[in-house]
């Protein structure tokens, strides 16, 4: 699964900004096929987690209810233009990926 | 991929200091299947937070009071709470009403996503901090539920 996200990180010398899209189906399993009428099984991410220069900061645990294709902004100081954000996400299928990204 | 791989090292450690305590263990490391499995509020707080009384607190909720889809409901919580560690967010009414806890111990107590709400349905803000729990709680009006096939 690669390319899974999309970044947008940017910094105003003091706090960074930090954007994610995540693509993912975030099915919650009690969704019906409706051609088939079977129940479509779970598939959502449980866990969103963003480290920079050695340190996690932001740290999501997430069930179901979090729309398809999640969305997560988040604010956190410390870190300078140039610096290296990586993402990364874990579902209840155990399949995974992050990615990492320049902050602006 | 190694990051996947020591995750899914922790997570297994940690289920088994569960088991072998017997007791649910408040630990960051896992995820908290007990609380995001629960069908209602007060059961989703004790499993997650072992606590469900909360004072009325300065917490911004930024989100629609109409909201036209509920599949896709924007939502953002600002804490004004001196050291905020987490942040939770819940659809009371949702089939189950834990939708996120985000953990922001080296973040500012700021977080935006989307979530999914299944009817209309008071949403709920709940701030951790080192000593206590804050809440606080909008009315969002769904006009599509989100849940259903």
């Amino acid at each position: 699964m690669a390319n899974s996200m999309k970044v947008r990180a940017k910094t105003d010398g003091e706090i960074t900004t930090v954007k994610v899209l995540v693509s993912h189906p975030m099915e919650t399993g009690t969704r019906k096929n409706s051609n088939t009428g079977e129940l479509i099984p779970a598939h959502y991410i449980q866990e969103f987690k963003a480290r920079a220069n050695g340190k996690t900061v932001f740290k999501g645990n997430v069930g179901a209810g979090i729309s398809k294709n999640p969305y997560f902004a988040f604010k956190f100081k410390g870190a300078s233009s140039g610096d290296t954000i990586t993402l990364s996400w874990l579902d209840n299928k155990g399949a995974s990926d992050s990615m990492q990204a320049k902050i602006k | 991929m190694n990051e996947s791989r020591r995750t899914v090292m922790r997570r297994g450690l940690a289920a088994a200091a569960i088991t072998s305590l017997g007791m649910p263990l408040q630990t960051l490391a896992a995820w908290p299947e007990k609380a995001f499995k629960a069908k209602s509020m007060d059961e989703a707080l004790k499993a997650l937070l072992g606590s469900v009384e909360a004072t009325p607190g300065d917490i911004i909720i930024k989100t629609p009071s109409i909201a036209e889809n509920g599949a896709v409901v924007p939502v953002s919580v600002t804490s004004n709470i001196a050291n905020t560690e987490s942040i939770a967010i819940l659809a009371v009414n949702n089939p189950q009403p834990l939708v996120a806890s985000f953990d922001l111990a080296e973040s500012d107590a700021y977080v935006s996503t989307r979530i999914k709400m299944a009817k209309t349905s008071r949403l709920v803000a709940l701030v951790k901090t080192d000593a206590r729990l804050y809440s606080n709680t909008v009315e969002v009006k769904v006009t599509i539920g989100g849940c259903g096939g």
